[in-house]
């Protein structure tokens, strides 16, 4: 195909060519080019295949709102899909393909899909494809749907988050927004300016437009120059506003470098979260297209878009152009496209009478004018070769043209207004929603207000830059505005919207998800009237380019449909964000290593020179084991295990959280927040505790220290310190003002370090402890302060294993020394390290439920044999909730143990969350496995559960479903090993 | 992002904050005299007023106190900060935002 590149003009640079590919073949363009203008200076016509129908699609527009030419950008890590190819700024060997089609645009086996589309119209999914089974279609659709393929690599690139604050932030540097920003600026107002484009200025930049006698582009550069003076002004370009939130607080993404090679401190893109005392919406506007059978063929064109790519891009869109409009804002494009050499046909205006002044010059240019006439159907395969015309004497006849530029109106680009929670109105003169009523403090200027004249744009943008720097603060001295004189025509667009034209053909609206008036009209049949239902129901709207070029012609089509007026028929919700954005972008600095905080033990170095394999556990790393040469996890598990009950373990339990709860009112506070009374405990003692929510649900258990008549020592479940520590001061705040308690949460002040097992005393001694262990002297269940291998310590006897153990608290700082002292004195009685894993099934076969693990969100007191905690005289949080009736039933998941039937060996354990069945149950679950393992020391499986009804039930014998088959149980009471717990009173 | 003037550290971005809830729920005791319909009113039902809505916030991620919020539910706007334990301001009401399409 021959080029259509203009020998001169433009804002690209001719001095730097750059070649690309785009479906498998080589092209070239030129820097500043966008990958569309580059296809399109190429004459490369079909760019895409739309979603549904797989009809073939070109450009239609040169911003953001283009969409058909959505792409698959091939560049490694960087392949990005459904970037618009009006946003790509063309970069050296960029390879790019389109998307929804193969083997290419132009030929595509998808096409097929147009046989049959006549049965996959609007909401087709809610009719069809569901007998005998939707499953058998379902892979099918999968395969049929979605556009670009993401890539499967971790993103390389570096995104940074930034925080600002400003007085005034001005988003869009066209006219209006830059006469906005530099009055503003002129007083001292800290002034965030924002501009999608590399270049400000917006159409001025290669628009020949006059602003007091002055080209725009020197006017440009002028603004340009007054905001780099001050020192307070911020100009960001290639930075989009996405968001506009509450209280004045916007996201904007700016595009730091697109390739940032392998310079590792590059940044790709930044989001800025700027919150502005005032915020000025100049957005501009976007074209909308002219609804007609045939509208969608490639050759169809925005009339303002195929005026910017020749004046930005220097690009004719065609060598025969037919325009087609219905205000008079189109006939510029006429002029241009004369200018450039290229032929227009005709104007076909559906005006009955557009004014002379408008149709007159190019009238004289040889320009054929059809007033009152419309475009009913075009013809071309794929691309336009020719025009179906019917005139104001209903007589039809086909013109030849290679490009049709349509105009249907303008719409003022109100998303952020919008998401700012502005209400808009209906502009009847101009066809045009525009804002009416701001909620925040942020005013629109400029065609994002209406306001479609240049000199009316400047003026409205310089008012409100001097009103906001004087709200905030910057008084500026008023100048006079600049009087732009504009080649076009200043008057009104003296628009008559033409919402859809009556002919017989496959009319479309949205072209990115391929809704036609047809569709809306289906819509309308099955009710579906409301802006909001339609949109859902026929999908327009819902695309990548969230109907940017359909939204309000579909308005305007259902409210002629259903015979209501526009206001009447109303707007759907505009969300965030603006235009798509990289999960990246919104991930910043998150990911990695930042993506959460992980904490370490104060003795990780020891765990990790002692070979531990951690893993996460709340939030913290932990050893789950710590396997010799050759093991298997459980074979080192077993070890430990067995260790603990035969002679002495060293347990890392640092992460149990520690609250210091002190005042005169303490002992009161904690048995309002306990289920059982802790203001009875005396002073060196210990007692184990269960919380409740209002609910009555178990939230969290620990051992409770009374360190002296108003100190507590409050213990939580490792994970929960922080969460109870809250919780706490959040009653205390709210509820109980009145108490004098204080919180202090110390978990990671302190390190707390367990030796456990029957030679626990002796390693302990060993190392030398300056308080009495003896039996008598500190009975389980109790606390002494004193010397522990030379380092001051709280040792409290309190055991999660079922052995003799001594929990010794230290300072974090002196973990690691203490842990070395322990282990070099209880080596001789055959002291081992103890992982997380072995932990755990310790108390698993003592029957110490874990809470999370063998309770769940509904678990009170009573399903855990804590039933005892209704007997109390007074108050606790919960203590209502006890008695309801669900509370009450008789049939509540209990917790019980599990004995096997069949003697498990080796390796069979019950999985855990195995259900539990019974012949003769009426439910089909009786209820599921909470903990399970396999017991060195019994050598058998040991498990907990909760069964419906379990206490009565001991003895009864149950079918635990596992994949590896089914496996029976007998009921027990919890707590297989030592159920009286003699070994604890040693 | 609603910018929260806690009562004790001046404005600061929501993300310091957490959220607790309405405000102002009384407890209902004692225990051993509350109906079962009075306590599930407690726990479970709660006002949704399209308007000033008084609510409960935590300064999670700064002083750590909690505080009470009047906001509107529909355009977001704080009407009130006080501080726990006080009652709302007296004739908060909402000033209506005239005009133009919903």
């Amino acid at each position: 195909m021959s080029g259509r590149r203009l020998a001169s003009g433009g804002l690209i640079d001719r001095t730097r060519p750059l070649s690309f590919s785009f479906d498998g073949r080589r092209y070239n363009g030129f820097a500043g080019d966008t990958l569309a203008s580059a296809l399109l200076a190429n004459g490369v016509a079909v760019v895409g295949r739309s979603f549904k129908y797989h009809r073939p699609r070109g450009l239609m527009a040169a911003g953001v709102e283009e969409p058909n030419a959505l792409v698959q950008l091939i560049d490694g890590a960087r392949t990005a899909p459904n970037p618009r190819a009006t946003e790509i700024e063309l970069y050296p060997d960029l390879i790019a393909r389109a998307v929804n089609c193969w083997p290419s645009a132009r030929h595509d086996l998808g096409a097929v899909a147009g046989l049959v589309k006549r049965f996959i119209p609007a909401g087709f999914y809610y009719k069809t494809l569901m007998w005998p089974d939707w499953r058998w279609f379902e892979p099918f659709i999968r395969r049929a749907a979605g556009l670009g393929k993401p890539t499967d690599q971790p993103d390389p690139d570096r995104y940074e988050t930034r925080f600002a604050h400003c007085d005034v932030l001005v988003v869009g540097a066209g006219p209006a927004g830059l006469a906005a920003a530099a009055a503003a600026s002129r007083g001292g107002a800290r002034v965030i300016l924002c501009e999608q484009e590399r270049h400000l200025g917006g159409r001025l930049a290669w628009d020949q437009a006059e602003i007091g006698g002055e080209s725009g582009a020197v006017w440009v550069r002028r603004m340009a120059q007054t905001l780099a003076a001050q020192a307070e002004t911020t100009v960001l370009t290639r930075t989009t506003a996405i968001g506009y939130f509450d209280h004045n607080a916007l996201a904007l993404l700016e595009l730091v470098t697109d390739r940032p090679d392998d310079d590792q401190s590059a940044v790709r893109q930044r989001l800025w979260q700027v919150r502005a005392k005032r915020v000025i919406l100049a957005t501009g506007a976007l074209e909308r297209p002219l609804v007609f059978p045939g509208n969608d063929r490639p050759g169809v064109m925005l009339a303002s878009a195929v005026r910017e790519y020749l004046g930005r891009f220097a690009v004719r869109a065609g060598d025969e152009a037919v325009l087609f409009t219905n205000n008079d804002a189109a006939y510029a494009t006429a002029s241009a496209l004369l200018k450039a050499a290229g032929r227009v046909v005709a104007i076909v205006d559906s005006r009955r009478h557009p004014s002379k002044q408008i149709t007159g010059p190019l009238e004289a240019k040889g320009v054929a004018i059809l007033p009152g006439a419309v475009v009913i159907a075009t013809r071309g395969h794929p691309e336009l070769t020719a025009v179906k015309v019917r005139d104001s004497s209903e007589v039809e006849r086909w013109l030849t043209a290679d490009l049709l530029a349509v105009s249907g109106g303008f719409n003022p680009t109100i998303h952020l207004f919008r998401q700012s929670g502005g209400r808009l109105c209906w502009d009847d003169a101009q066809a045009l929603f525009k804002p009416a009523v701001s909620v925040q403090a942020e005013t629109s200027v400029g065609a994002a207000a209406g306001v479609l004249t240049l000199s009316a744009a400047l003026r409205d943008g310089q008012e409100a830059g001097v009103r906001a720097a004087e709200q905030t603060g910057w008084p500026v001295a008023e100048s006079e505005p600049p009087r732009g004189a504009d080649k076009r025509r200043e008057d009104s667009l003296a628009i008559e919207p033409l919402w859809r034209v009556a002919a017989p053909g496959e009319a479309f609206v949205d072209f990115q998800n391929d809704v036609s008036t047809d569709d809306i009209a289906l819509a309308v049949r099955e009710n579906f009237v409301s802006v909001e239902h339609l949109k859902r129901y026929t999908t327009l709207g819902m695309a990548p380019d969230q109907g940017k070029t359909s939204n309000v012609n579909a308005i305007g089509v259902v409210a002629e449909l259903t015979g209501r007026s526009i206001e009447e028929t109303g707007t759907t919700l505009y969300r965030f964000p603006f235009t798509p954005v990289a999960f990246g972008a919104l991930a910043g600095r998150n990911r990695g290593e930042l993506f959460r905080p992980v904490r370490r033990l104060p003795a990780h170095a020891v765990h990790d020179a002692a070979g531990a394999v951690f893993e996460e556990y709340g939030g913290v790393m932990r050893p789950a084991y710590y396997p010799r040469a050759g093991e298997t996890p459980h074979q080192a598990e077993q070890r430990e295990a067995r260790a603990v009950r035969e002679c002495v373990g060293l347990f890392d339990a640092s992460p149990l959280g520690k609250i210091e709860v002190v005042g005169p009112d303490a002992g009161a506070f904690l048995d309002r927040v306990y289920a059982n009374t802790m203001s009875t405990l005396k002073v060196g003692k210990a007692r184990y505790g269960l919380m409740l929510n209002e609910l009555g649900v178990i939230i969290d258990d620990g051992v409770t220290l009374r360190l002296s008549q108003d100190r507590f020592l409050v213990g939580t479940t490792s994970g929960a310190a922080a969460r109870i520590a809250a919780w706490l001061d959040e009653w205390l705040q709210c509820e109980w003002p009145h108490l004098q308690v204080l919180v202090a949460p110390l978990t990671s002040a302190l390190a707390t370090l367990a030796l456990t097992g029957p030679r626990a005393r002796t390693a302990l001694e060993r190392a030398g402890c300056s308080i009495d262990i003896s039996a008598d002297a500190f009975p389980h269940m109790s606390w002494r302060e004193g010397v522990v291998a030379a380092v001051p310590a709280r040792v409290a006897r309190v055991s999660f294993t079922g052995e003799v153990s001594f929990e010794i608290s230290v300072p974090a700082r002196q973990a690691t020394g203490l842990w070395t002292r322990l282990l070099q004195a209880g080596e001789p009685f055959g002291v081992e390290p103890v992982g997380v894993d072995a932990w755990m099934l310790l108390r698993t076969e003592k029957g110490y439920f874990h809470v999370g693990v063998d309770t769940d969100g509904t678990t009170a007191p009573g399903d855990v044999g804590w039933g005892h905690v209704l007997r109390r005289k007074t108050d606790f949080i919960g203590r209502r909730s006890l008695t309801r009736p669900t509370n009450l039933r008789d049939d509540r998941l209990q917790l019980v143990g599990l004995d096997p039937v069949d003697g498990i060996a080796g390796q069979g354990f019950l999985p855990i969350g195995a259900h539990l069945c019974s012949a003769g149950s009426t439910r089909a679950s009786d209820g599921y496995v909470t903990s399970s393992g396999f017991s060195p020391t019994m050598n058998r499986a040991v498990a907990l559960a909760m069964v419906h009804a379990g206490e009565r039930r001991i003895g009864e014998i149950l079918t635990a479903l596992a994949p590896a088959g089914r496996i029976r149980v007998r009921i027990a009471k919890f707590g297989a090993f030592d159920p009286s717990g003699e070994r604890l009173d040693g | 992002m609603l910018l929260i003037a806690c009562p004790w550290c001046g404005p600061r971005d929501e993300i310091e904050f957490q959220h607790g809830g309405p405000s102002h729920l009384q407890r209902p005791e004692p225990f051993d005299a509350v109906s079962d319909e009075i306590w599930g009113e407690y726990l479970f039902f709660r006002d949704n007023p399209k308007g000033v809505q008084k609510e409960r916030w935590l300064h999670a991620y700064g002083c750590r106190r909690w505080f009470n919020l009047a906001r509107s539910t529909v355009t977001h706007e704080v009407l009130a900060a006080y501080r726990m334990g006080d009652p709302a301001p007296a004739g908060l009401l909402e000033p209506p935002a005239t005009g133009g399409l919903a």
